[in-house]
């Protein structure tokens, strides 16, 4: 995983609550077996028409919004399936960023695990950077250390973010090799049988 | 201070609690499907990683399985995902119920009725809808693909403490009034996202009646309405629909197993941190109208109005598009050209049941397509045994094998672009059922009641007797 502390890039708007992950990534492009390769169809049957045309008026098919690395988007984003696809082509369509005033449990838990940072904010924060994002001299700068956000007009803000995933995220470490690390307290668990029956 | 089911079952399984961290929570049991499972498997390979209990893991295969000839697949890629996860199992030393087992069905199907699903268990799967499991007094969650690699190498997740709700609905429901009703009212009243964060657990009367087949209906649905996890804490209920299943303890283990079940249950000066109360006298049939579950209502009610603002405009006016809907059109009014009676949310025995009751002797509308999926081999089996089959096919159903199929259409079933569909599954995204597909989320009697009239109809205002033909 490439680590992430200070970045740097252009956003787009996505003004849409309740964003779904089946809107993320439609279902027919899930059966693929690798990871990679699931940029082509972020928003696939928002973008593209029947024909496989892009559709102009969709966000992202603006001229404004290409190039840019961070999403910003409406409450309640990523709700639905827990496909990781859908972190998976956000970020290889370019994301590595989403900003929103919330998101689902469960995508954000797969954003982290995939070096991508899912940054609350509030309502009003939200739509202030919503306001100015078109403009194509305006970049956002996130410094992840320390937790904030800022733009190049004086505004800046702070977020939250678990401290283990922090870290996880600044390292760009893998978690599985770190849990284990805890091989002897997860044995020691077994050994207990605090499991409740045989299955 | 006492303590929730939620707080009991979290603190059984915590492996390492330290500062800064989430808690390493043990993980008593992982299903495993075709989809969300290949990229997990190749990582531990890349890695030359184990998986640490096998025999607390358990696949299936069912999203991508064709419902009719399920052994030809026309579509090499679904072909190549289902082989993967065959060679994978055969790898890893994974039980499989693959298309040839007469266990195979859907993953949140087959858990239970194997017994595998148990009271006071972690369980977690590749799919947000394994909160079904919380149906038996398990913490249930769905996780992604990284997460299933983490826990086949490690049996555990690093997972932060959710907070807790309590979710009471008392009273009687009333005539024709499912558990699909019940988390549908509930979502459509506290919106897509009201759970987020939290672990609900569903107590009062309603819930207390229900049977398990119910309980993983109103589970199964937590998760749209943004909890990762419900569930309802294990009773007399619980113990004897489990009694006898092929997975769960026997004889004197099993009286050891339900006394330390019993435990489970909440305290009663256990605190939440919020509670919500409810009557479920006052739930009807519930139809959505909506690209989301919460955009619902009762049968006898209207699409909302921009007027009523309700719902944000701009949300309303691209559902109403999608939908091909009018603001303010009565339910009863919405065109019915399909319905899919199946999904993990209500695919049971139960399920078939109730919709079978509702069709008997009578015919499915002209110009509808109906067609029942059963969960799994052995509900089909049962119901073939019921014969129901023949009701459903006699009336004009399609009958097919059991997968996930017109849920999420990743087979060949698919509603055409523009066309509504009564379904009893638990997602009207766009396009979830086919590109342009119009989803409506009904329970197995309305569903049934909509093929024969071709329309949303009340169906407390049928007696048997009332035939259309």
């Amino acid at each position: 995983m490439e680590p992430i502390t200070i970045y740097k890039g252009r956003a787009a708007a996505l003004d849409r609550k309740n964003v779904d992950t089946d809107q993320i990534i439609p279902k027919q492009f899930l059966k693929r077996i690798e990871r990679s390769g699931f940029g082509e169809f972020l928003f696939y049957n928002w973008r593209f028409d029947e024909n496989g045309k892009e559709r102009p008026d969709f966000e992202l098919n603006q001229p404004h919004n290409q190039n840019t690395s961070i999403l910003i988007a409406g409450e309640n984003f990523g709700c639905g399936s827990s496909r990781e696809h859908a972190p998976w082509s956000l970020k290889d369509y370019g994301f590595d960023i989403v900003i929103a005033p919330s998101f689902a449990d469960i995508f954000k838990s797969n954003c982290m695990k995939n070096g991508m940072v899912p940054m609350a904010l509030t309502q009003a924060e939200v739509k202030y950077l919503m306001e100015r994002v078109s403009s194509l001299d305006y970049e956002l700068t996130i410094d992840l250390p320390n937790q904030t956000l800022k733009d190049d007009q004086g505004f800046e803000t702070s977020f939250e973010i678990h401290p283990y995933w922090k870290e996880m995220l600044v390292k760009g470490w893998d978690e599985i090799s770190i849990t284990l690390q805890y091989d002897k307290e997860i044995t020691a668990y077994e050994s207990q049988k605090k499991v409740i029956s045989s299955i | 201070m006492g303590k929730s089911i939620i707080e009991k079952i979290w603190d059984r399984h915590i492996v390492n609690e330290e500062e800064n961290k989430p808690d390493l929570l043990y993980i008593d049991l992982q299903y495993i499907h075709e989809v969300t499972s290949p990229q997990a498997f190749e990582g531990l390979r890349l890695k030359g990683r184990k998986v640490r209990r096998p025999d607390r893991t358990f696949a299936t295969m069912d999203h991508n399985v064709p419902t009719v000839n399920r052994y030809f697949i026309e579509d090499d890629i679904a072909r190549k995902q289902l082989e993967a996860l065959d060679q994978n199992c055969k790898e890893f030393g994974i039980r499989l119920a693959d298309l040839d087992s007469p266990e195979q069905g859907i993953v949140h199907v087959i858990g239970p009725e194997l017994g595998l699903t148990q009271p006071g268990m972690t369980i977690v799967c590749g799919d947000s809808h394994t909160s079904t499991h919380g149906a038996f007094g398990s913490i249930a969650f769905g996780i992604g693909t990284s997460e299933v690699e983490h826990v086949l190498a490690t049996q555990s997740l690093w997972q932060t403490k959710p907070k807790t709700l309590k979710l009471e609905v008392n009273g009687k429901l009333g005539h024709g009034v499912m558990a699909k009703d019940v988390i549908l009212y509930v979502i459509s009243k506290f919106g897509v996202d009201f759970g987020t964060g939290y672990i609900i657990e569903y107590c009062g009367e309603v819930f207390r009646e229900m049977s398990m087949e119910e309980r993983m209906t109103v589970c199964n649905m937590s998760i749209e309405g943004g909890a990762r996890a419900g569930l309802v804490a294990p009773d007399e209920t619980t113990f004897s629909y489990l009694k006898g299943r092929k997975y769960v303890p026997k004889g004197e283990e099993f009286e050891q197993c339900v006394q330390d079940w019993k435990l489970l249950s909440s305290d009663e000066d256990a605190v939440y941190d919020q509670e919500i109360i409810l009557d479920g006298s006052l739930i009807s049939p519930m139809v959505s109208w909506g690209t989301n579950p919460g955009m619902a209502s009762g049968v006898d009610g209207k699409v909302p109005t921009f007027a009523e603002d309700i719902i944000d405009s701009k949300e309303l006016n691209r559902a109403l598009e999608y939908m091909g809907l009018e603001e303010g059109m009565p339910i009863t009014e919405i065109p019915v050209q399909h319905v899919f009676i199946g999904s993990c949310t209500n695919s049971r025995i139960e399920d078939l049941r109730q919709a079978a009751e509702m069709i008997e002797g009578q015919e499915v509308q002209k110009g509808v397509r109906a067609m029942v999926v059963p969960g799994s081999q052995s509900v089909k089996r049962q119901a073939e045994d019921e014969g129901l089959d023949e009701i459903f096919k006699s009336a004009g159903f399609e009958w097919r094998e059991s997968g996930c199929s017109m849920c999420l259409s990743m087979n060949p079933d698919a509603v055409p672009s523009g066309e509504h569909c009564a379904s009893t599954s638990n997602r009207n995204f766009e396009g979830r059922q086919g590109a342009g597909a119009r989803t409506h989320l009904v329970s197995p009697a309305m569903a049934a009641a909509a093929a024969i009239y071709g329309k949303f109809v009340d169906i407390r205002n049928l007696k048997k007797s009332e035939q259309v033909h």
